[in-house]
């Protein structure tokens, strides 16, 4: 393949690193001019969803823990940046300080969750942490009596947007006599972000910490003889994907500027989980892919499936919300019957699944 | 609280455990022969009652007497479910038998939103109402009430559930079930037509779901497309509480579930001097959950079943 060249040859992999970098610089401008800022927003939340997807994937795809109440970080996270920085309670904290006490918190939550689920695997797990994701959620949603806290299912608006250096994200920003609209300044945040957790993600799966979670995912019992404290390790991998979580979750209050329990439901938890496993569960490249089509493509959908069944009926036959969930439902049975590594799997991975043991 | 009030509970609680074990043996029969949990159990259920409720508001103004139109509602709504079970397994699950335990899975998260996103399209988004067919004479017992409805619900589920477990401990089929849960190769090798008894293991379990549809969209007057998650969830919540695969388990575990849930949503108030209230009703499934998984995931009668987990 393209990769296992640009890997040997070094020429090659410093150009393509550029070509990169400069599609992802001009990459707003391009899109803000040509499909307006409807779609530059979307590839903003893409950008919040590949953050999601990595912080998932260590979970899932590194130590192999199936986890369905991932959304729960991501409301965490979300839900401090906007209780510390709204009329809320009256408080207006910086970000570098939200930011890092969001991460720090989501993390707790992420060991809460991790501590008493050690003992199961598989399915059980699965079902335990989506009844703790539902936990979170419904707790989200009643912490509004007697004391008013999360402001129940009307949610918490008015939140601050993110500041950096003073100067405020949500209006245009004046550089040199060039003004930055506020979209351009989120994508350049959070794509700083995004690669930033992405170096994370490359840095810890080839370290001894990747490696020991790698080794539980395959086969736990051998991974505790040969000297790994799975205890550990397993509780590492809940913080560290909790950590990335909530991270994304404060980006997202910020620049959302509302946030209610809404946007936390287990169809959240389910689609992150989707973008890792359709992606390719284990391997960063293919996570980001399914993070970036599962963000595209339902919006495409959204924006098309009305106006063409408008053109070929002459009315909207069928619910477009619908209609899109449905297949978005059957290509995960598809990818799994056909593809079950995913789009793009880890050499690995594709391994294991083709039965071979070497 | 009051003595009537408490005895109130336990009714809604037994009454509520009836439906909630109904659907919980679909999953631990499930879980028994193949080893995995049919996450879209909750969804047949779901179909079952929109089904049942669109056949008996057709009929509702036919003058014929209520009984009879809810077991035409019923007629109509079982062989979708078996339908439906039977296609579940066909298409998500027997493809994968050999398959890493988290491709069943994702492919049955798959089924449930395919499923529920079909019922939006066929019944739209709206909450579908009981026609007031069925007589609704309540009876009283020490100032606590009970309507023929809800003695009718306890009684079938407790009729089903005994037929089910005639079938599984007395027939030829049955000691298929139970040998291809216990080893599937040996059950092959001793001339059981395993492929068969998988199919039939659905389709029993989603007739009862047809059942249980009907029973709680009837106890609610009410049905509609999202209906079907929260309930499976609880449902599975009573299969795992009681011990999964184990079908006394499942009957056991769903009537404790009830009642934990009805006696916790009508006290918990007073044990949080007013703190939580009772929409944390809810919550009370997921508490149960996380505990009995935690120290006892065989649940209160099934065997050690840790390192399957």
């Amino acid at each position: 393949m393209g990769l296992a060249e640009l890997r040997r040859d070094r020429r090659a992999a410093i150009a393509a690193t550029l070509a990169i970098g400069i599609v992802l610089a001009v990459a707003p401008f391009v899109i803000g001019a040509t499909a307006g800022s409807t779609w530059l927003r979307i590839v903003d939340f893409a950008l919040l969803y590949i953050m999601l997807a990595l912080g998932l994937n260590i979970v899932v795809g590194f130590a192999g823990l199936l986890d369905m109440g991932y959304i729960a970080f991501y409301g965490v996270g979300a839900y401090l940046y906007a209780l510390l920085a709204s009329p809320q309670f009256g408080l207006h904290w910086p970000l570098w300080a939200i930011l890092p006490a969001g991460a720090a918190l989501a993390g707790l939550f992420g060991v809460i969750l991790g501590a008493p689920t050690l003992r199961l695997r598989g399915d059980y797990l699965a079902i335990v942490t989506l009844g703790f994701g539902e936990i979170i959620r419904i707790f989200l949603n009643n912490l509004n009596a007697p004391v008013n806290i999360t402001n129940g299912p009307q949610g918490i608006s008015g939140i601050d947007p993110i500041r950096i250096g003073g100067v405020s994200l949500a209006k245009p920003i004046e550089v040199l006599g060039f003004t930055l609209p506020s979209l351009h300044a989120y994508y350049y945040l959070f794509l700083a972000l995004a690669l930033a957790i992405v170096f994370v993600s490359i840095r810890l799966e080839n370290s001894r910490i990747g490696r020991a979670w790698v080794a539980i995912r395959e086969d736990e019992i051998a991974a505790k003889a040969c000297g790994i404290n799975t205890r550990n390790v397993k509780l590492l991998a809940f913080a560290m994907g909790a950590t990335f979580g909530g991270v994304a979750g404060g980006l997202f209050a910020g620049f959302q500027a509302f946030v209610s329990p809404e946007s936390f439901s287990l169809m959240e938890s389910v689609m992150v989980l989707c973008m890792v496993v359709l992606g390719g569960m284990g391997n960063i490249p293919g996570v980001i892919l399914g993070g970036v089509l599962l963000t595209l493509l339902p919006e495409l959908f959204r924006h098309g499936a009305g106006p063409v069944q408008q053109a070929l009926f002459g009315k909207v036959v069928l619910d477009p919300e619908a209609l899109r969930m449905l297949l978005f439902g059957l290509a995960l049975i598809a990818v799994m019957l056909y593809r079950p590594a995913g789009l793009w799997p880890s050499t690995r991975r594709r391994r294991e699944l083709r039965g071979n043991s070497a | 609280m009051a003595m009537d009030t408490f005895l109130q509970q336990i009714i809604n609680g037994l009454v509520l455990g009836s439906i909630y074990a109904l659907v919980a043996l679909g999953y631990t029969m499930v879980y028994g022969i193949m080893g995995l949990i049919n996450f879209a159990h909750g969804e047949v259920v779901m179909i079952g009652a929109l089904v049942a409720l669109t056949v008996i508001n057709l009929l509702a103004g036919s003058g014929l007497p209520g009984i009879v139109i809810a077991l035409i509602g019923l007629i109509a709504a079982a062989p979708v479910c078996m339908a439906t079970g039977f296609a579940i397994e066909r298409i998500a699950y027997r493809p994968l038998r050999r398959a890493p335990r988290l491709a069943p899975l994702i492919t049955a998260i798959g089924v449930s939103i395919v499923l529920q996103n079909l019922a939006m399209l066929i019944w739209g988004r709206r909450y579908h109402s009981f026609p007031p067919i069925l007589p609704s004479t309540g009876y009283e017992i020490f100032g606590a009430t009970i309507s023929g409805l809800q003695i009718a619900i306890v009684v079938i589920a407790a009729l089903m559930m005994a037929g089910l477990s005639l079938l599984v401990q007395r027939t030829r089929l049955g000691r298929a079930m139970r040998a291809t849960a216990e080893n599937p190769q040996i059950a092959q090798l001793m001339g059981v037509d395993i492929n068969r008894i998988i199919s039939l293991t659905f389709v029993i379990g989603s007739a009862l779901a047809a059942v249980a549809g009907l029973m709680v969209s009837a106890n609610y007057s009410i049905a509609h497309y999202y209906m079907g998650f929260i309930l499976g969830l609880k449902a599975f919540t009573a299969a795992v509480l009681g011990g999964i695969g184990n079908l006394a388990g499942a009957m056991l575990g769903g009537i404790l579930l009830g009642l934990i849930e009805a006696l916790g949503a009508g006290y918990i108030g007073d044990l949080t001097g007013g703190f939580l209230g009772s929409h944390y009703q809810d919550v009370f499934a997921f508490f149960v959950l996380i505990l009995v998984l935690v120290f006892r995931p065989s649940g209160l009668v099934g065997e050690k079943v840790a390192e399957r987990a």
